[in-house]
């Protein structure tokens, strides 16, 4: 197994993993968790085929995890504000509970 | 873009035109950052307006300071600064500006009057609530209008006409809880609107001739001379050519614009705004818009001129504006609110300064323009002093002896009151309403022009000496006490008399400095020229005019001090005469006759059209229709419903089973979501190994 | 595969289910750093030094620190006492299970093709920057509207409302 195989069998776990939780928590905070783990894997992902691609002086896999980096913070911040005011509203961070938009 | 950059200087490239557009962008931008601040950041929308404005001036004062050093160096002076806009077919639209000694010297007039009038609008605007957004309008205004002093290409000067158009209407409605003050903005923006159609039709009829929008574009411009010599071949009617014909629809819209006859009723009424925007928009800028545009597109109203010198188009431009220049004159003097009095002096003056254009040139009329923006504008911000002053009192019948009470404004007042009455030698008014007469003595094809605006002449020093009697002198007629402004409002004051003085002084006959520059041409000192006899007979005329003016005037009204009860000098002698010029000649009434009364005529008759003709035949169809109907209604509830209903019932629940997907759950989504990826995913790497 | 990678591999792992599993969200939110840290560390260990200590600055430094932030305002950590998971949690597990399959397939598939060791390339914050100002000067820009703008809309969105605005 070549290294690059296992960070990407890595990363792919790790984004299962994420996937998994962000699936089956019930609390809204927890799923935003479980996304940022997916968003990290992703990252994991873009910088090790940088490091093994043919091309590593180009920077694009390096630079593409940096951008990523900056938009998952601005995720992040935006999701938990959302979150907060839905918990104003709602009374509750319950996802379960929440099914206003129900067809 | 595609750029285009025209010079002939020795400098190659101007360093500076590619820069001019700051001139108006600077206000604009302040205007707009104004427009964000809160009702009492009242300082910091005084400082953003007065400092754009600055910067604003400092950037014209350096491309006037460059034009003069291009003119010294005897280097055509002319530099201009294209781009495309936006290409649609074959043909863009262009844009750009100028830089050339009339736009360089227009620049830097409106910048500073603009300036001082914005110093001077914090002291009078002070008391009021909507300070910032007045402050946000005045900076939208100056640079709507350094835009047209600036633009090479008629669209865009076009847009910031009416950019200026709008501005004007909001500030004269400023205080727009006032009815007066509404309706006189809508009185004038409606009335310059007949004359910017006229424009609108000159743009496109120009640019469909010349197939561009560019003034100046090194030859291919649409008033350069080859796009000129094939105007020329284009007859239009009533022996003009398709050059004149153009000239004169876009000199319709310097008519709305510049108040001249007949489009001139909405500039007295305009007086409703604050007075600073009436110095402003309605003495120094805006209504020398049109004035200013003339001058721009001069060369297509000059093309072919005959034998006289003159063209159809000019002679059209001369008479409207001598005619303006009289008649304006006559109404001002039988007014009693002292703004009014300005206003129609204002008109009158810039019928001279089309009159101006139209017998002497660009030179002439932009002499006038420039002396008249100092002197009428100080006029107007000593007005806006003595009302401040008299709290807030207009009737100048009602007003007097202030000379003690307010010297600061007092002295500067009277300097403008002497200059826009032309006295003799020492005044800047008499050096360019000179000028205008001097060459309207020499007017080929008529002579009545002159002693139209001669006699306008003697009217302008008259009835300034009634109102200068009326306001500073005599005793005090109104109620409580008068005080002095505030030093930010006789501070511009004092700057504006000093060049209602001296401004005069760069255009005399022995030293014309201004008509060099502006056309380009090498400046000698001519002290022969005051020895002329034509010289001495102007000198003459002018003082005995002017004398005649200011003594009948003191005769009538000096130190009088009549009660506000009481009638008129003017009227005792002639009642029959002082109610027409009072009523000024019934203008107001003879459209509201005529215009109005037939739109409301056409409008009663569409009404009536409407209701009968239109509303019967709907009143028909509706009767069919509602036949139709019980019929239908008849086959629906018996028939089509019980069909119908059953269907609804199965789309119904069909859709119940349809919406248990749309569960409202996040995690519901994301299930699927990730599912679409699997199965996606496995397609793809199983379509790859095959 | 060197025994540094199977020690940053534990930990990240570790953390993640973790934070997946634990019942208090305080402690889910220590887990997740410890995984963010991991992951960190495994950036360091391929030589994209800027991108990991980034990582550090960004997630253990800032989206932690938000997310604990969050867990207080909302309160959270007291239990709802209906069990942490959902009522479909088997569903959704399977289904996170079947991404990782065919993730892991397609890795295993495309093993032969993936390039072995190379030579550790160089990324030198000189060169990131002359990259950034250079042919990524665009997205950056973009980022940056992106960042401010979400910073205004975080605020919008968690401001608290006026009282009697509803």
């Amino acid at each position: 197994m070549t290294p690059l195989t296992g960070y990407l069998l890595l990363a792919a776990l790790l984004f299962a993993i994420g996937l998994a939780g962000a699936l089956t928590r019930r609390n809204a905070i927890l799923v935003l968790i479980g996304i940022e783990l997916m968003l990290n894997a992703a990252n994991l992902n873009l910088i090790a085929f940088w490091r093994y691609g043919p091309h590593p002086e180009a920077l694009t896999g390096f630079m593409f995890a940096i951008f990523s980096i900056a938009v998952a913070a601005a995720e992040a911040a935006v999701g938990l504000g959302l979150v907060i005011q839905i918990y104003r509203h709602a009374k509750t961070t319950d996802l379960d509970l929440m099914n206003r938009m129900k067809g | 873009m595609q750029v285009t950059l025209m010079t002939s200087s020795h400098l190659g490239p101007g360093p500076l035109v590619p820069w001019l557009w700051l001139i108006p962008a600077l206000p604009m931008i302040a205007a707009g950052f104004g427009a964000l601040l809160k009702q009492r950041q009242r300082k910091a929308a005084a400082l953003l307006a007065i400092g754009s404005m600055t910067a604003s001036l400092f950037i014209a004062l350096v491309a006037f300071v460059y034009e003069v050093k291009g003119w010294a160096s005897h280097f055509p002076t002319r530099e201009v600064y294209n781009f495309t806009w936006f290409q649609f077919g074959s043909s863009g639209v262009d844009l750009g500006w100028v830089l050339d000694p009339l736009s360089a010297a227009m620049a830097l007039m409106v910048t500073f009057v603009g300036l001082l009038i914005f110093i001077y609008s914090v002291g009078y605007m002070a008391e009021d609530e909507n300070f910032t957004r007045f402050f946000c309008f005045l900076s939208l205004f100056g640079g709507a209008m350094l835009g047209v002093v600036i633009s090479n290409s008629i669209l865009l000067l076009f847009m910031c006409w009416e950019i200026v158009g709008l501005t004007s209407y909001l500030l004269i409605g400023f205080w727009y809880h006032k009815p007066s003050a509404a309706a006189a903005a809508k009185k004038a923006f409606l009335t310059t609107r007949v004359g910017d159609i006229f424009f609108l039709l000159g743009i496109v009829w120009l640019f469909s001739q010349t197939g561009t929008l560019l003034f100046y574009n090194g030859g291919a411009g649409s008033i350069e001379a080859p796009a000129l010599a094939a105007l020329l071949q284009q007859p239009a009617a009533w022996g003009l050519t398709a050059a004149g014909a153009i000239g004169l629809l876009i000199f319709a819209g310097a008519v709305g614009k510049s108040g001249q006859l007949p489009l001139h009723v909405w500039l007295p009424d305009a007086m409703e705004g604050p007075t600073p925007v009436s110095a402003l928009i309605h003495a120094a800028t805006m209504v020398a818009a049109g004035v200013y545009l003339v001058a721009r597109v001069y060369p297509l109203m000059a093309a072919g001129a005959g034998a006289n010198g003159s063209t159809v188009a000019l002679t059209v431009v001369t008479w409207i504006g001598a005619a303006t220049a009289l008649f304006a004159a006559l109404i001002a003097v039988a007014q009693n609110d002292i703004k009014r009095i300005l206003a129609y002096s204002t008109v009158s003056q810039l019928g001279y300064m089309m009159a101006g254009l139209g017998i002497g040139g660009v030179v002439v009329g932009m002499f006038h323009l420039i002396t008249h923006a100092f002197f009428k504008s100080l006029l107007f911000m000593g007005a806006g002093s003595v009302i401040h002053g008299c709290h807030e009192e207009q009737d100048v019948r009602k007003m007097g002896g202030l000379r003690h009470e307010m010297p600061k404004t007092f002295l500067p007042y009277a300097a403008g009151m002497l200059a826009l009455s032309g006295f003799p030698l020492f005044f800047s008014g008499f050096w360019s309403k000179d000028a205008i007469l001097e060459s309207a003595n020499h007017w080929d094809p008529s002579r009545v022009p002159y002693f139209m605006m001669v006699a306008a002449a003697v009217l302008t020093a008259f009835y300034m000496m009634r109102q200068v009697s009326y306001v500073f002198f005599g005793k005090w007629r109104g109620h409580g006490h008068a005080h002095e402004s505030p030093r930010v409002m006789t501070g511009p004051l004092a700057i504006l008399g000093f060049f209602a003085v001296t401004l005069g002084f760069i255009g005399t006959p022995a030293w014309p400095w201004f008509r060099a520059f502006l056309e380009n041409s090498p400046l000698h000192l001519e002290m022969h020229a005051f020895a002329e006899s034509g010289f001495w007979i102007l000198l003459a005329t002018s003082t005995v005019v002017v004398g005649l003016g200011l003594g009948l005037g003191w005769w009538l009204y000096g130190n009088k001090s009549p009660e506000p009860e009481e009638q008129d000098a003017l009227e005792k002698a002639m009642p029959w005469a002082w109610v027409v010029l009072r009523d000024k000649f019934y203008i107001d009434e003879l459209y509201g006759m005529t215009f109005i009364a037939f739109y409301k005529w056409w409008a009663r008759v569409a009404d009536w059209f409407d209701r009968r003709v239109w509303g019967g035949a709907v009143a028909l169809v509706q009767w069919v229709f509602g036949l139709l109907a019980q019929f239908n209604r008849f086959l629906d509830a018996e028939i089509v419903n019980g069909a119908f209903d059953k269907s609804c019932d199965e789309i119904a629940s069909g859709g119940g089973i349809v919406a248990r997907i749309q569960s409202g759950r996040v995690q519901a989504y994301l299930r699927y979501l990730a599912l679409g990826v699997v199965v996606l995913a496995a397609i793809l790497i199983w379509s790859s190994q095959r | 595969m060197s025994i540094v990678f199977w020690i940053f591999a534990v930990i990240t792992l570790g953390g993640a289910l973790a934070a997946m599993l634990l019942r208090s969200l305080v402690h889910s939110a220590l887990a997740v750093t410890l995984s963010f840290a991991g992951l960190a560390l495994m950036f360091l260990e391929l030589g994209a030094q800027f991108a990991g200590f980034t990582q550090f600055l960004v997630y253990i430094g800032a989206v932690a620190i938000l997310v604990v932030f969050a867990i207080l305002l909302t309160r959270s950590s007291e239990e709802t006492g209906s069990g942490v998971f959902s009522p479909t949690w088997l569903r959704g597990l399977v289904i996170a299970a079947a991404v990782f399959a065919v993730l892991g397939w397609s890795i295993l598939n495309s093993a032969a093709a993936l390039p072995g060791t190379t030579a550790e390339p160089v990324a030198s914050v000189q060169q990131i920057g002359q990259a950034l100002m250079g042919p990524y000067v665009l997205p950056l820009e973009i980022v940056a509207v992106l960042l401010t703008s979400a910073l205004i809309g975080a605020v919008i969105v968690a401001m608290h409302e006026k009282e009697g605005a509803e």
